[in-house]
Formats: C-alpha cells, sequence, structure tokens
C-alpha cells in the first residue's frame, strides 16, 4: 500500500509549489489558475484522507465559485500588478529575514509530535460503520453542532447584509422593471388618439 | 446520532443569545418591509431589545455548559456580557441624533449592532476553539460593514477596506495557531485542551498555537503590534460608529483573551504570561509615545484604547484572581469613560460639523462649559488621576502585578501613565487656556444625558458604582478559578 | 506706654501702605508723622525719669511668641536705659524726617508709600531696641534691612537706585549671617535666647569651647566675632562698609534718618547690648577696637576727596560709627552710646540740612556746581555751620562750653588713649588724625557749598530758594541738639563713673576705672583732638577760601593717592574682583551651564524632544499602507514567537 503515500506526497508538492507560484507570478490570471491548482490538489488529499464530501466541497465551492469569482475580478479590474510589486523587493531582505525566522522555529514544531497521546483522539467522533461520511457530516451539523451551525448562517446573514448596504443603491431617475404594475395596467393605460396630417401631437 | 436537545429549557444559559439572533432576524424584517425612514424607530426598538437582554442577563442568570461542551455561561461570562450590552446600548444611543451626519441613518446599523453583539457573546461564552472563530468572524464581520458604512465617505471606505483586510490575516493567524493547537493535543474544547497540555510536556507546538491564537485576539483588543488598524480606522469610521468600536468589542475581546489564557493554557502559565507582558508593555509604551504626536482627537483616542488595552493587560499578567478582578473592573470603567468622552466629542458641533482636531476644542470652556468640564473629567479619569474612576482601574491592575511581583511591569506601565498625561492634559489645556475660535451648537438631549451619567459614574465611582462593581468582578473573576 | 510707642508707627505704616492710596496723600503724611509726634513725646516722657532719677527697669509681655522645646520666647518690650536713649533718638530724629519729608517730598508721586516705609522702618528698629531676646532683635534687625532696602530703592525708576538697594542688601546679609550663627551659637552653648538669662549664663562660660575644624576655640570669642559680624554690616564697619555710600541714593530724609541717625547705629547698639558678653573676650574687644579705629580713618580719608555732597556726610558717618566702636572696645561703653546719641542729632542735622540745600538747589548733589549759596539760604547755611561746629568737635576742653561733638569725641579719644598699650594708642592716633581730617571734610563741604563765587548754572543759582518751614523747624529742633545734647548729657554718660553706672544700671556694663583712667590723660591728650580740628579748619580755610586752585595742584602732584581716596580705596573694585566676578561667573556657570544646558535643555527640554522623535518616529510606523500594517503584524507575531519559545527555554 505504497500508493497513497506517493499520491500525498504529490498533491501536497503540487499545493506548495502551485501556492509558490500563485505569489510569484507575473501574470494575475496565472496567479488564480494556479491557486485553483492548488486546491484541485488539496481536493485531492482529502480525498486521500477518505473525506470526500469535503474533497468535492472544495471543488465545487472554491475552485467552482470562488476561483472563477477570482479571475473574473482580476481580469475586469485594470490592476498594474507589476508596479503592486516593485515595492516588494525593497521589502524582500527583512520579509525574507522573518520568514528564515518563522520557518526555522516551525522547524522546532516539526520535530514534536502529539503532546500526550493518550489524551489525544477523546475529541474525535468516529464514525459509525457503514455510513458515508456525507451522512455522518450531517448527522452530527444538525444536532451537536447545531449552535455553530446557526451561527454560521448568522455569518451569512451579515455577509449578505454588508454586500447589500455597502453596494446597493438606490438611483434617482433609474427606469425599473415593475412587473407588478405592468400586470395591474389595464386599460387606462392605452390612449388612441386620432392625429390630424400636419399638425403634429 | 441523537440531538442533545431536551426540551428548550435545557438551552436557558443561552436565552441571551437566542433572544439576540431572533430580534436581529424580526428587526431586519421589520427594516425590508417598513416604508421609508424605518431607521429611527427601529434604532429604538433595537435600543429595547438590547437593555431587554441586559436585564436578562442580569435578573434571570441561568449559568451552565451546553451545546455539547461548546458553549459555556459562568458568571464571568455575564459581567462580560452585561458590559458589552452596556457598550452597544450607549453607542447606539450615541448614534441617534448624529445619524443622519455620519451615514448611519438606515435600518442596518442597529441591525448590524445587534448581531454584532450576538458575536461578542458567543466570544464571551464561547469555551470552544471553533465556537470561539465564529463568534469571533460574526463580530468582526458586522464591524467590518459599519465601519464602512458611510460608503460615500472615503475615509471610512478606507477603514472598513484595511479593518476587513487586516482582520482577515488576524484571523488566518488565529485559525492558524488553532489548528496547531488541535493538531498537537487533540481537542478543540478549552479545558480539554487545557487537560492534553498537562498531561503532556511543554512544547513549542503547543506554544505556537498559543502565540498564534493570542495574536489573532490581540489584533481584536488591538495591542501593539497587531494595532496598526486602530488609528486609522478609529479616524475614518464615523464617531458613533469608533465610539461603538472603543467600547462593547474591547470587552468582548479582553474576555476571550482571559478565558482562553486561563481555561485552555492554564498550565503553561508560564508562557502566556511571557507573551501578555510583551503586548502589554509594548501597548503601554507606544501608546503613549504614539498620541503626544496626534492631532486628531479620534486617532488620539485610538492610541489611548491602545494603552488602556496595555494596562488592563498588566491585571491579566499577574495570572491571578485579583489580576482577573482588575481586568473586569479596569474594562467596565474603560467602557464608562469612553463612552462618556465619545459622547463629549460628539456634543461638539460647529457651523462646520464635527470637532475632529485638538484645536478645534481651542477655548471650549467658555463656549460650553458643561461639555469642557465633563471632558476634563473624563480626560483626568484616562490619566487616571483620584479621586476619578480611572485612578482605581489602574490602582487595581497595578496592585494585582506588585501581587505577582512583577515591579518592572508594573514601573514601566506608571512611566507610561505618566507621560500619557502629557496628552491627555494637554486637551485639557486647549480647552481652558487657549482662545476660543469658534461656538458651538447646543448638544442633543440625549448626548447630555449620557455625558452627565458617565460623567457622575467616573466622578462618584468610589462613593456609588465601587463597592458593588468590586463585589461582581469579585464574583465573575472567581468563576474562572 | 511703651506699647504704644512702638505700634503707633506700625499703625501709621499700615495705614499709609495699605490706604495711603484710598485716602491720600496728605492724610497719610498727617497720619504717619502726627503717630510718629506721640511716639516721641512717650518716648521723652519714657526717658526722662531714666536721666533724671533712676527707676527699675521693666519689660511689657506683648505675646508669647515661639515655644519649641526648651525654647520659649515671649515677645517682651524690654525698656532700661539704654533702650529708652534709643527709643528718644529713634522716635525724636525720626519724628522730625517724618515731618521734614513732608515738604521735601512734596512733589513726590509716592508720598503715601514714602511715609507708610518711614513709619515702617520706624516700627521695625523700635521692635530692635526693645528687644528682650536675640530672636526679637534679629526680627528687628532684619525688619530694618527690609526697610532700608525699600527706601533706598524707593525711586525704583532709576537703576542707580535699585543697585544701590540691591547692594546693601546683599552685603547686609553677609553680616547677618554672621549674626545668626552668632545666635544659633549662644542657643546652642547656652540653651537660651533671652538676654538676662544670657548674660546670668556668661560666667559658667568662661573657658568654654567650640570644637571647629579640629581647633577648639574659645566659646565667648567666637559668639561675640559672629555678632560683631554683625554689626559691621549694619554699622558699615571696614571691609562690610561699601553698601553705606551707595544707599545715599535713597531719598535724603532717608539718609538723614537711617544711614545716619539710627539704622546704621543697630550695630554700635547690639555691641552695647551684648557688653556683657564682649567684656568677657579680649580678643574679642581688641577686634572692635581696631575695625573701629580703621574705619574712622579710612572713611575719614576718603571723605577728603568726595564731590557729592552727601557722599562725603555718608563717609563722615561711616567714620563716626567707627568713633562708637573704638568707645564701646575700650571698655567705655557709655562714651560709644553718648556718641551714638550726639552724633544722631548732628548729623540728622546735616543730613537734612544737605537735603535742604539738594532742595534749594533742584536736586543738585555735586559739591563742585554749588558754591556762594550762603547768601541765598542764610538759614540753612548757619543751621549747617551749627551741624559742622558739632560734628568736628568745637569746643574749649576742660570747661562745659562746646558743641554736641566735642563732649562725645574727646570721651572716645581720652578713653582710647586711657585704654593703654599699642592698642589703645593705635586706637588714639587713628582717631585724632580722623578728627583732623573730619574737620577739614566739613569745612570743605561747607565751603564748597556756600562760600565763594558760584559755579553753579545760572538758572539754578537764582532760583535758588530758602526751604519752607515744615523742613526748617526739624532743623531747628536737630540744631538745638547739636548744641545742647552734649553738655546736658555729659554728667550721666561720662562724667562720674558712679553717676553713670547709676544712670546706665544694669543695661549696660560701666568700666569705672577706664572712665577714671580717661578723666585723667596727660592735658595734651586733651588738647589733640581739638587741636587737630583746628589744623583742619585751616588747612580747609587754606585750601577752599585763601588758594582755591591748591586743591587741584595738589591732585596733579599726587595722583595715585588722590585716585585711591577718590576710588575709596579701591574696595569696590576689589569686592569686584574678589566676590562679585566669581559670583558672577558661578551663577553664569550654574545658569546657562547647569540649569539650561543641563537642566533645561539636556533633561526637561531633551526629554520632551526624545519624546517628541520617538513619537515622530511612532507617527512614521503609521504610515497608513496596508501592506505596512500587515507585515508588522507578521513582524510582531514572529518577535512575539521567538520570544516565548526563548523565554520559555525551548530553543533547541
Amino acid at each position: 500500500m505504497v500508493l497513497p503515500y506517493i499520491f500525498f506526497y504529490l498533491f501536497s508538492a503540487i499545493v506548495i509549489a502551485s501556492a509558490l507560484m500563485v505569489i510569484a507570478s507575473r501574470n494575475p490570471v496565472h496567479s488564480v489558475l494556479f491557486l485553483i491548482l492548488a486546491f484541485v490538489n488539496a481536493a485531492g488529499i482529502f480525498m486521500l484522507a477518505g473525506a470526500e464530501f469535503l474533497a468535492l466541497i472544495l471543488i465545487v465551492v472554491y475552485v467552482g465559485a470562488v476561483a472563477v469569482l477570482f479571475l473574473f475580478v482580476v481580469m475586469m479590474l485594470d490592476v498594474d500588478f507589476a508596479e503592486f510589486r516593485s515595492g516588494m523587493l525593497q521589502y524582500m531582505p527583512i520579509g525574507a529575514l522573518i520568514g528564515i525566522v518563522l520557518l526555522l522555529e516551525l522547524l522546532l514544531v516539526a520535530g514534536t509530535a502529539y503532546l500526550a497521546p493518550e489524551g489525544a483522539g477523546s475529541g474525535v467522533l468516529p464514525i459509525a460503520g457503514g455510513i458515508e461520511n456525507t451522512r455522518a457530516l450531517g448527522q452530527i451539523l444538525y444536532t451537536r453542532y447545531i449552535y455553530l451551525f446557526q451561527a454560521c448562517g448568522l455569518v451569512l446573514l451579515v455577509a449578505m447584509i454588508g454586500a447589500i448596504v455597502l453596494t446597493l443603491r438606490h438611483k434617482p431617475g433609474v427606469k425599473r422593471q415593475d412587473i407588478a404594475k405592468q400586470v395591474a395596467r389595464g386599460k387606462s393605460g392605452l390612449e388612441i388618439v386620432k392625429v390630424e396630417s400636419g399638425k403634429g401631437l | 446520532m441523537v440531538s442533545e436537545f431536551a426540551g428548550f429549557a435545557s438551552l436557558a444559559p443561552a436565552y441571551p443569545e437566542l433572544l439576540l439572533a431572533l430580534g436581529a432576524l424580526v428587526l431586519l424584517l421589520m427594516g425590508v418591509l417598513a416604508k421609508k425612514e424605518s431607521a429611527p424607530w427601529i434604532t429604538g426598538i433595537t435600543i429595547g431589545l438590547l437593555i431587554g437582554v441586559g436585564v436578562l442577563i442580569v435578573a434571570a442568570p441561568s449559568e451552565g455548559v451546553i451545546f455539547a461542551g461548546g458553549y459555556i455561561n459562568d458568571g464571568f461570562a455575564r459581567f462580560m456580557k452585561a458590559l458589552v450590552v452596556a457598550g452597544s446600548v450607549f453607542a447606539l444611543i450615541l448614534a441617534v441624533s448624529n445619524a443622519e451626519a455620519h451615514g448611519l441613518n438606515k435600518f442596518e446599523y442597529p441591525v448590524l449592532v445587534v448581531l454584532a453583539t450576538l458575536g461578542m457573546f458567543m466570544m464571551i461564552s464561547a469555551n470552544d476553539l471553533m465556537n470561539l472563530y465564529v463568534g469571533l468572524e460574526l463580530q468582526s464581520l458586522a464591524l467590518y460593514v459599519v465601519a464602512a458604512f458611510k460608503r460615500d465617505s472615503s475615509k471610512a471606505t478606507e477603514a472598513g477596506l484595511k479593518y476587513f483586510v487586516l482582520g482577515a490575516l488576524s484571523s488566518g493567524m488565529l485559525l492558524y495557531g488553532a489548528s496547531l493547537l488541535y493538531g498537537f493535543t487533540g481537542h478543540t474544547q478549552l479545558n480539554e485542551i487545557a487537560q492534553a497540555i498537562a498531561l503532556g510536556d511543554r512544547n513549542a507546538g503547543v506554544i505556537f498555537g498559543l502565540v498564534f491564537v493570542l495574536a489573532g485576539l490581540a489584533f481584536k483588543i488591538s495591542a501593539v503590534p497587531f494595532h496598526m488598524w486602530t488609528p486609522d480606522v478609529y479616524e475614518g469610521a464615523p464617531t458613533p460608529v469608533t465610539a461603538f468600536f472603543a467600547s462593547a468589542p474591547k470587552v468582548a475581546a479582553m474576555a476571550l483573551v482571559i478565558r482562553v489564557v486561563f481555561d485552555a493554557f492554564e498550565p503553561i502559565a508560564q508562557d502566556w504570561q511571557q507573551v501578555v507582558i510583551f503586548i502589554s508593555i509594548a501597548s503601554m509604551v507606544l501608546a503613549s509615545f504614539a498620541a503626544i504626536g496626534q492631532k486628531n482627537l479620534k486617532r488620539l483616542l485610538a492610541y489611548s484604547s491602545i494603552g488602556h488595552v496595555g494596562f488592563a493587560l498588566v491585571g491579566l499578567s499577574a495570572g491571578s484572581l485579583v489580576g482577573v478582578e482588575g481586568v473586569a473592573i479596569y474594562m467596565a470603567i474603560y467602557v464608562a469613560m469612553t463612552i462618556g468622552t465619545f459622547a463629549c466629542i460628539l456634543a461638539l458641533r460647529n457651523e462646520d460639523g464635527y470637532v475632529e482636531t485638538i484645536d478645534d476644542l481651542a477655548g471650549l470652556a467658555q463656549n460650553r462649559p458643561f461639555v469642557a468640564a465633563m471632558l476634563a473629567v473624563f480626560m483626568f479619569s484616562l490619566v487616571g488621576l483620584p479621586p476619578l474612576a480611572g485612578f482605581f482601574a489602574k490602582w487595581q491592575v497595578f496592585l494585582a502585578a506588585v501581587e505577582a511581583q512583577l515591579f518592572i511591569l508594573a514601573v514601566i506601565g506608571m512611566l507610561a501613565s505618566a507621560v500619557s498625561a502629557f496628552y491627555y492634559l494637554r486637551v485639557v489645556k486647549v480647552m481652558y487656556f487657549d482662545e476660543p475660535t469658534q461656538t458651538f451648537a447646543l448638544p442633543a438631549i440625549e448626548l447630555r444625558v449620557v455625558i452627565a451619567l458617565t460623567g457622575f459614574l467616573v466622578i462618584t465611582y468610589y462613593f456609588t458604582i465601587g463597592a458593588p462593581l468590586s463585589q461582581w468582578a469579585h464574583t465573575a473573576a472567581g468563576s474562572l478559578f | 506706654m511703651i506699647q504704644a510707642i512702638v505700634f503707633l508707627p506700625l499703625l501709621g505704616a499700615l495705614v499709609a501702605g495699605l490706604f495711603g492710596s484710598a485716602i491720600g496723600h496728605r492724610p497719610a503724611e498727617i497720619i504717619t508723622t502726627a503717630l510718629l509726634g506721640v511716639a516721641a513725646l512717650f518716648s521723652w516722657i519714657v526717658f526722662i525719669p531714666f536721666w533724671l532719677g533712676h527707676p527699675e527697669p521693666y519689660s511689657v509681655e506683648v505675646m508669647r511668641w515661639v515655644v519649641v522645646g526648651d525654647l520659649d520666647l515671649r515677645w517682651m518690650l524690654r525698656v532700661d536705659t539704654l533702650t529708652a536713649i534709643m527709643l528718644v533718638v529713634v522716635t525724636t530724629v525720626s519724628s522730625l524726617v517724618h515731618l521734614y519729608s513732608i515738604g521735601y517730598m512734596h512733589d513726590d508721586p509716592h508720598r503715601a508709600r514714602f511715609f507708610a516705609y518711614l513709619s515702617l522702618f520706624t516700627f521695625a528698629m523700635l521692635m530692635l531696641v526693645t528687644a528682650d531676646n536675640f530672636l526679637q532683635m534679629f526680627f528687628g534687625w532684619e525688619g530694618v534691612g527690609l526697610a532700608s532696602y525699600l527706601l533706598i530703592g524707593f525711586w525704583y525708576t532709576k537703576p542707580s537706585a535699585n543697585a544701590a538697594a540691591m547692594k546693601a542688601f546683599v552685603v547686609n546679609r553677609v553680616g547677618d549671617f554672621g549674626f545668626a550663627l552668632g545666635i544659633f551659637g549662644t542657643f546652642y552653648m547656652l540653651g537660651t535666647l533671652g538676654f538676662d538669662e544670657t548674660f546670668a549664663a556668661l560666667p559658667a562660660m568662661e573657658g568654654a569651647t567650640i570644637p571647629f575644624l579640629g581647633a577648639n576655640l574659645d566659646a565667648i570669642t567666637v559668639l561675640c566675632l559672629l555678632l560683631f559680624m554683625g554689626a559691621m554690616g549694619k554699622s558699615a564697619q571696614f571691609l562690610l562698609h561699601t553698601w553705606l555710600p551707595d544707599a545715599m541714593e535713597g531719598p535724603t530724609p532717608v539718609s538723614a534718618l537711617i544711614h545716619a541717625a539710627t539704622m546704621v547705629t543697630a550695630g554700635v547698639f547690639m555691641v552695647a547690648r551684648l557688653s556683657p558678653m564682649f567684656e568677657m573676650s579680649e580678643t574679642a574687644t581688641l577686634f572692635v577696637i581696631y575695625i573701629g579705629a580703621i574705619t574712622a580713618f579710612f572713611a575719614a580719608t576718603v571723605g577728603l576727596v568726595q564731590n557729592d555732597i552727601k557722599r562725603v556726610i555718608a563717609y563722615s558717618t561711616c567714620s563716626q560709627l567707627g568713633y562708637m566702636f573704638v568707645g564701646l572696645g575700650v571698655g567705655a561703653y557709655s562714651a560709644g552710646i553718648f556718641h551714638l546719641f550726639t552724633h544722631a542729632f548732628f548729623k540728622a542735622l546735616l543730613f537734612l540740612g544737605a537735603g535742604s540745600v539738594i532742595h534749594a538747589m533742584h536736586h543738585e548733589q555735586d559739591m563742585r556746581n554749588m558754591g556762594g549759596i550762603a547768601k541765598k539760604i542764610p538759614i540753612t547755611y548757619w543751621l549747617m555751620i551749627v551741624g559742622t561746629l558739632a560734628l568736628t568737635g568745637v569746643g574749649i576742653p576742660g570747661t562745659p562750653l562746646g558743641f554736641a561733638g566735642f563732649f562725645s569725641k574727646d570721651a572716645i579719644i581720652e578713653s582710647a588713649y586711657a585704654f593703654g598699650g599699642w592698642s589703645g594708642s593705635f586706637a588714639f592716633w587713628s582717631l585724632v588724625i580722623a578728627a583732623l581730617f573730619t574737620s577739614f571734610y566739613s569745612w570743605r563741604l561747607i565751603h564748597l557749598t556756600f562760600h565763594g563765587k558760584t559755579r553753579a548754572d545760572h538758572h539754578t543759582f537764582d532760583h535758588a530758594h530758602e526751604s519752607p518751614n515744615v523742613m526748617l523747624v526739624p532743623l531747628y529742633v536737630l540744631a538745638a541738639g547739636a548744641v545742647l545734647s552734649g553738655v546736658l548729657f555729659y554728667g550721666v554718660f561720662f562724667e562720674h563713673a558712679e553717676h553713670v553706672a547709676e544712670f546706665f544700671g544694669v543695661s549696660l556694663v560701666v568700666d569705672a576705672h577706664i572712665l577714671e583712667e580717661a578723666h585723667h590723660v596727660p592735658t595734651w591728650v586733651k588738647w589733640s583732638a581739638t587741636a587737630a580740628m583746628v589744623v583742619g579748619f585751616i588747612t580747609a580755610w587754606y585750601m577752599y577760601i585763601r588758594r582755591p586752585e591748591a586743591p587741584k595742584e595738589l591732585a596733579r602732584e599726587h595722583p595715585g593717592l588722590y585716585q585711591f581716596l577718590l576710588n575709596k580705596w579701591y574696595f569696590d573694585e576689589l569686592y569686584d574682583a574678589i566676590f562679585v566676578k566669581p559670583a558672577r561667573w558661578i551663577g553664569n556657570a550654574l545658569w546657562k551651564g547647569f540649569d539650561d544646558w543641563f537642566v533645561d535643555q539636556t533633561i526637561v527640554e531633551g526629554l520632551g524632544r526624545r519624546v517628541r522623535q520617538v513619537t515622530d518616529q511612532v507617527t512614521r510606523l503609521q504610515s497608513g499602507y496596508l501592506y505596512h500594517y500587515a507585515f508588522a503584524m507578521l513582524i510582531g507575531v514572529a518577535a512575539l514567537i521567538t520570544w516565548a519559545i526563548a523565554a520559555g527555554g525551548l530553543l533547541g
């Protein structure tokens, strides 16, 4: 069973490489495309871990919706990314220093493992045998995690309110279609006028 | 999987949250369906709703851990929620007569305040990293929106955007820390994390998680070095919104910090104390110096709030019951002082609009003696001069630090306090000793009431609310130990 | 009665000072002068019984003043013979000066303030002379110093007046420093500040020592020298005399009252009051003799060449004070006090007469611009002649014929001779030569001012006029005193030791031996002063009437000596070089170097600037760029992690 390991490292390597390319590539469209690649490979890792629901959701939501939205935005906005990035060299040395320091410290973490193996795992809810993980998620999402689920709903609601309140404008003088008005118009809206020739209206 | 939901009554500890959530939805519907000019009365209903929630918290206490251990309502949570509600109510009151000028005359504003308050409640009651994060996001998202609420103002938009981007970065840090914690302990529930840490050795991974989580939370309390957004956002956002930012969210985030460090990291107290001391000193010192250079009143208050967070963290650094009690008292007094100060600023309107810079206050004492006097009182209280409330706040936290043998921290705090006196007193000096350059309109009645009320509490703190507040803070802090 | 004498001037000062502007100048003048007149009358009523009979001294308690530990000081008004003499001198001269000032100051816009100061001074002086203990005396002592300062600087718009006032104050501080140390020392050694208690405790002090820098100094000597230092300052004795001539910047009545008749004699009074202490220390009395003799001689020499009419009299005062100290030093305390008493009259007369001249000459004080005005102001002229005769001591030895100064001065000169020894001879010859000089400069003053052809400009001379009666009446009274005070009081002050002792009672040490000796000095000694006076008179006549060009020739032939004298032995320059310049240099160094540069710029402003710099740096961090903020957060989190791991000991 060496194959899952091979794929795991393959996916991981591609995720990291494409993440790097997201910030490194000169063309913003390429960046978004690399982002999509990273998402897809992350979905692959989920799949390897047996979380097929999450894997597919990742593809549907992030690749299908978010990333494509990004793509549109990037293409529609006329942002000069080259200029954007020109200042980067200036901060390169100190940025690199910070990065290296963080990396070295993270390596300290890499050398360690579970704090207390006997204490770990008790927080994990095992999936009962024979249930696919979509159903398993559903079973706890609306019961054990109902509070979080509802809260997430509120977060989305806030996001929606925010989007509306910050962007929706009722401009006066703009003709909008009002279907109810159209339907209720009846005959009164119609007038037949005889126009004499040469007189005009 | 069987639901733990055993009847509506079992949700009693979470009634305030439920009430807020339902209220927000109802208010939203009312606002959408109503005809034009719904903002004023929706604001009124919202204030009523929040007051009702406050009464529920104080008068009908129902404590307990529910939602599979993810939600906790204890004495500490109730204390902090009461503070948050007070902050929200006053922030809404401050917006009443100024709504038009600040672009807040839309019914969404009170609704968003309610949702933000709900998020803060969830933060305060979070007993699980997931609840913590969701609550935090709910609060933050609402705040991002209200920061940019005056969407035609480029400053407000910039403020909202900066807040959002940096907030997202801090959320990222928080999540990174949370995932490290989950990875190294196998738990997301705070008390279980503590148990896991207690069983094992101290470990760099956990420290990493701790620091990243604290960094994410430090952003919310605007502690140095995660404070950079604060001056820009305070200046750019409409003033009533700034008043809201400076009061309620600070309390909620501070409560969250306290709960996380005491519930989840109790076994490695040494480590988080180091971090908190670092943040505390940095906040106090930087804010004291940076504020001196400010000309804009709101920026000045931004640095003031950064400094005060530093002072409050002095109490937390002690890691003791007295320290937490001190922080609780500190936040209560801080909310009163902040609301009062912002009410004073909002009360100052000249023919060009609202006062923004310190120089605009020149000669205020001759023009509006009441507002000037109260603003002076708040400034003295923010400095920490006895017998005003601000003195007792600082006294308590420094006492805790000294009891915990943190002498250097206490000394630095005192020095920073002394430096901070400079910029607070400059405001007083400008008001009282400079020649007036303009006249100010009579402030609205509700502003005067707020100023008088907060001013009364600040001045008579020792004789009126001092003792009961300390008692309550003592009880609240006790529920964490 | 004694309370009335002391407090009436204070009442006048308060009324004139606080309500002067409300009640106007004229009422302020009248009130203060009238109150002083009443005080003077009472003083004579107090004095005459002492003169004629010999009542017991008594004390009146005003209030308990200071009660601290061992110290129980009461504010007592002490009345004995010495005090009674001083009361008479002070209140009489003061009331006359008040009266005179009404005329002299009639066009000054701040008269009420002037009279308030005068009365305040009188009160302080009375406090001094009625003192029952050291502290009370010190209070009066500083009070007169303050009043003197205020009055010298009365014309505060004149820079020279301000400088003179400051100089008087500062030089007096030097003396007062010694005085205060003497008082402390007395309390330290004796545990009491009351005069009677001190004198009672003195015998036990015989041989007591004060350790100082390893040396054991005789306690009494040290105390006396310290106290005498105060007297030197107040009485403008040699080394601390420089302030007195400058003090002539004040209005002339002030010069007459403070700087001739009363305040400057405070030192003499103090030594006389403490005569039991000084008697115990031979070193101290010798020191007093030498200082007195040197002052008498030195001031007389300087007086020879001065051109300012008031300065001549000022140096004369200085010189006469030296006589008094010699009298005290040789043990003839009564002679010293006698000279104080007579001197008050004729010196006040001379000053007020000079004031009358100045008044007549429209505030011209330089004698080189006077001359020949005897005919213009005959009354003043004759009164000045009387004063000069009294000052120079005209009289026939061995007979009761003579002006006041004759009796008192000769008494001192004879006592000095009688004291014997090297010191006595030194003092005797100094005083005789000083008498010659005194005669010379006094007549020089008269000649330059009144005789010969006028050197004043036409306008001034034509308008020279006699002073009004309000100014002349005090002069008559003082002239009477200058003529009679000697012959009338010679009996009780000097003539027979037992009379003198009876008169003074316990208030003064009366050394019968020295008095007897003084009466039995050789005849040439008795005539020496008179001879010196005559020589001085003739020289002055020759140089200023007979050959008016002689002084100039003399000055040309001896330019060094002339300049030396004209510049008052270069004392001002010397002090300037020794004290003032270094002090100013140190002051400047401390001010510019320490205070300005170090404290202000480096610490205060420097700190402020440092704060400002830090603020600027911190504010610059707040660039407004989003990526800067984000970067700061990343740096912060990296720093925090490093800190947490390093502090937690988890590195490696």
